[in-house]
């Protein structure tokens, strides 16, 4: 099959999700909040969000309760070293499928 | 009212799932340049880490409009967009170029110097990770004294990094200033300030790297704040000839000490074999430096 | 006279320098990045003066390089403004990085090289080293035989390139041409504005619909997010050929179109002098080829059929237009201003190339001729060409290696 479909001349390149692939695949951590440390969820008011702020790769919303894109989240855990509650643990994900298999998140 | 992490604007244009290193600190400080300049940008790129982060063709992570450009002419290619809009009439935008340390000290020099003399209007930006990470990191005139690099394998580098921020301020440009990924709320608005400046204007992004000087992804915001409080970032302006600290390096001026500068060179896997000469030959670097900024300084 | 035919042109003596600079300014050219160097300074200083003046509405940028001077072109012509630039020799080898860039993204930015020697060791005299080492890059190029064409040529380069996205170097002789003054008719603002319609770019740099150029592109052909499987880099290398083959029609019509309007023809991709009767074929590129036509008329004094192809267009090189020229001819006595180290004159292996696979069976010489500014003169070109008759006569006209015209 063709390229001629393509009415690209030069490299043309157009914005969209998951350029490099459903990056979540590379992680073995994944960061799991605990609602009841979570600032804005223990005052349900907007504070605090720094892990939506140190997010590199933006995959965390800034809502109430807080969401993890997770099909997305590289596992780098910086969400959960800067938690000024504590309320994020990585957890290995070899722990959550313990018999090796995808069942997961 | 000053931004913080919940009056930060939320629209993103780095979209999720790109190329770049869990932990990256180049990926966190480019979501804030571009919020800080609302997407109303043409980006011109050199080959960079950056440029992967852009993805690979038809599909690109970022919605912005940019460019890339050759190796040494990312502030050339900045030039040139300037010139086109002027000489086409369309306003509003601004032409951001972005290059990593390599595209900025070395091989971008030259570019970069001649456009900041014939005072180009646009914003560039170094981000550094003090070395050419892209191609495997290999030394960059920004690695700093003893760090073990690709090309500085054993006897680690044997000079201490250039001062880039000093060299362009010598070019008399209306807008230099120092930032950090690990304090976004600082560049955004160090962004935000250079965005309404007329000239060429310079912001020396410190950005952390996981692979290259070897710490663990998660530690990249620690990484960062440890340089500041160690004095080997400082945090400050300078707008128009007046210098002033911001951030942490304005509370460390006015209320601490900084701490020894060991304390973020341990936790580097690059400076493994940092002798104890060289340890004491940048403290006195970092000494000196904080000393004189601190005389400069109208806010210390 | 025709109607449509340009009325106002007026008739100036210029050197080729300026004839370039008033080419560009016709063109109205918007964005100038150009480096000094010697003999081109006059073109990049003469674009400032009318920047400056008032009389050209360009933003003239300063560069500190041609590897920037390119770069700034590049850019703004993806911006959408039209773009000039102009060097030689080793500015041109400073921008050669640019040129492949400029060419692979597309872009319709036009050059003015002024031809000149290359070092080491330093010469700033004339030969055309400098562009032909450049012919991989994916330029169309295009030779000036007079100041006249020259202006010309920049001209119509601009809507050639406009139309098929390639960019164009117009070459012309340094110091016999960028400083010799001769006769140009210049023509009238009003009618190069008809000739030449405004740059449409292909490129969009809108933050309402983002689109992110010339990225890491993959070996093979990927899929994009609407699942559209678009090219791979070996295609769009494809395409940029496919642009530079197809080029011929669009440089032949331009040439056509300018000849109705202003009364000079540029409908062929080189010019032919006697070539219908000819028995032997002079073939030179530049200022030569007007030298060419001299030493045609005093072999053909002589009784030799001798006719010039004086090649215009060098790349796209027109394969099939030269095979059929040269059809009739029983040798060609190729003169190269240029030389590809290891081998011969660079025409020389192209016309070889045309005439592979065709029924043309011809005696070819080649001779390597006026390298850093060393004179040629006519007299020069039927020496050699006499010589070259001589060896096909004697059976030994077919040599591995070309003949140099110098004192070694």
């Amino acid at each position: 099959m063709g390229t001629r479909d393509c009415q690209h001349i030069c490299g043309e390149s157009s914005p969209a999700i998951g350029e490099a692939g459903k990056t979540g695949e590379w992680r073995d951590s994944f960061p799991v909040i605990d609602q009841e440390k979570c600032l804005p969820v223990r005052q349900n008011k907007p504070s605090c969000f720094l892990c939506w702020l140190y997010c590199p790769d933006a995959v965390i919303s800034k809502t109430i309760p807080i969401q993890i894109n997770m099909e997305y989240c590289k596992g780098c855990g910086v969400c959960a070293q800067i938690c000024p509650a504590h309320a994020i643990t990585m957890v290995n994900e070899e722990e959550f499928c313990p018999n090796g298999t995808d069942e997961g998140f | 009212m000053k931004t913080n992490a919940v009056n930060m604007p939320e629209r993103e244009y780095l979209l999720p799932g790109s190329r770049t290193c869990p932990g990256c600190a180049l990926s966190l400080a480019y979501r804030y340049i571009l919020k800080a300049l609302e997407g109303q940008v043409i980006v011109t790129v050199p080959a960079s880490c950056l440029t992967v982060l852009h993805g690979m063709y038809p599909v690109t992570s970022v919605s912005v409009p940019c460019v890339n450009t050759p190796f040494p002419s990312t502030a050339a290619s900045a030039t040139g967009l300037v010139a086109g809009l002027k000489a086409l009439g369309k306003e509003g935008l601004t032409v951001l170029a972005i290059a990593g340390d390599g595209g900025t000290h070395d091989i971008g020099i030259q570019a970069l110097s001649a456009a900041a003399e014939r005072q180009n209007d646009f914003l560039y930006i170094c981000y550094d990770n003090e070395g050419y990470m892209n191609t495997g990191n290999q030394r960059s005139s920004s690695t700093p004294l003893g760090a073990i690099s690709g090309t500085t394998p054993i006897l680690g580098k044997q000079q201490n990094q250039k001062d880039i921020t000093a060299i362009m301020e010598a070019h008399g440009i209306p807008y230099v200033a120092t930032a950090n990924a690990s304090y976004p709320l600082d560049l955004y608005e160090k962004v935000r300030r250079a965005r309404t400046i007329r000239g060429t204007r310079f912001i020396h992004v410190f950005t952390p790297c996981p692979p290259g000087w070897s710490f663990p992804f998660g530690d990249t915001i620690k990484i960062g704040k440890l340089a500041v409080e160690t004095g080997w970032v400082i945090l400050y302006e300078i707008e128009d000839g007046v210098f002033r600290l911001t951030s942490a390096s304005e509370s460390i001026a006015q209320r601490h000490k900084l701490r020894p500068l060991r304390d973020y060179l341990m936790e580097q896997g690059r400076f493994r074999s940092i002798t104890k000469e060289q340890n004491d030959e940048l403290q006195g670097w970092v000494n000196a430096r904080w000393k004189r900024c601190l005389g400069r300084a109208v806010n210390s | 006279m025709n109607e449509r035919m340009a009325r106002k042109a007026s008739t100036w003596i210029l050197d080729g320098n300026h004839a370039a600079a008033q080419g560009a300014k016709l063109s109205r050219v918007q964005v100038i990045a150009a480096y000094p160097i010697t003999p081109q300074s006059p073109v990049t200083e003469t674009l400032s003066e009318f920047v400056e003046g008032g009389g050209l509405d360009a933003e003239y940028i300063a560069v500190e390089s041609e590897h920037s001077a390119l770069a700034v072109c590049t850019s703004a012509s993806m911006v959408g403004a039209r773009t000039f630039t102009a060097t030689s020799a080793h500015g041109l080898a400073y921008m050669h990085e640019m040129l492949h860039w400029a060419a692979g993204a597309r872009l319709p930015v036009v050059l003015a090289c002024v031809n000149r020697a290359i070092g080491a060791p330093w010469n700033v005299l004339n030969d055309q080293q400098d562009s032909i080492s450049q012919r991989d890059t994916g330029w169309i190029q295009i030779y000036a035989r007079n100041n006249q064409e020259i202006l010309d040529s920049i001209i119509q380069a601009y809507k050639v390139a406009e139309s098929v996205y390639v960019p164009i170097m117009v070459c012309y002789d340094g110091y016999i041409l960028s400083h010799t003054e001769m006769p140009v008719d210049v023509p009238a603002q009003e009618d190069v504005d008809r000739f030449l319609p405004p740059y449409r770019p292909h490129t969009i740099l809108d933050p309402a619909n983002p689109k992110n150029y010339n990225l890491v592109t993959l070996a093979n052909p990927r899929v994009d997010a609407e699942g559209v499987l678009c090219h791979g880099y070996m295609e769009l290398r494809y395409l940029l050929q496919e642009a530079l083959q197809n080029s011929r029609e669009t440089i032949i019509k331009v040439g056509q179109e300018f000849g109705e309007l202003f009364g000079r023809s540029y409908s062929n991709m080189f010019w032919e002098d006697r070539l219908d009767d000819a028995e032997v074929v002079i073939v030179a590129m530049g200022s030569l080829a007007m030298e060419a036509r001299v030493a045609a008329d005093m072999l053909r004094e002589a009784g030799h059929k001798v006719g010039v192809l004086g090649l215009r267009v060098f790349r796209p090189f027109p394969k099939a237009d030269v095979a059929k020229a040269l059809k009739k001819s029983r040798l060609v006595v190729i003169f190269d201003k240029n030389i590809s180290y290891g081998l011969e004159g660079a025409t020389c292996s192209e016309i070889k190339s045309a005439l592979y696979g065709s029924s043309v069976n011809v005696g070819i010489r080649n001779f390597i001729v006026g390298l850093g500014g060393r004179d040629i003169k006519a007299r020069d070109l039927v020496d050699a060409v006499n010589k070259s008759l001589l060896s096909m006569k004697e059976g030994g006209l077919n040599k591995e290696y070309p003949d140099w015209i110098c004192d070694i």
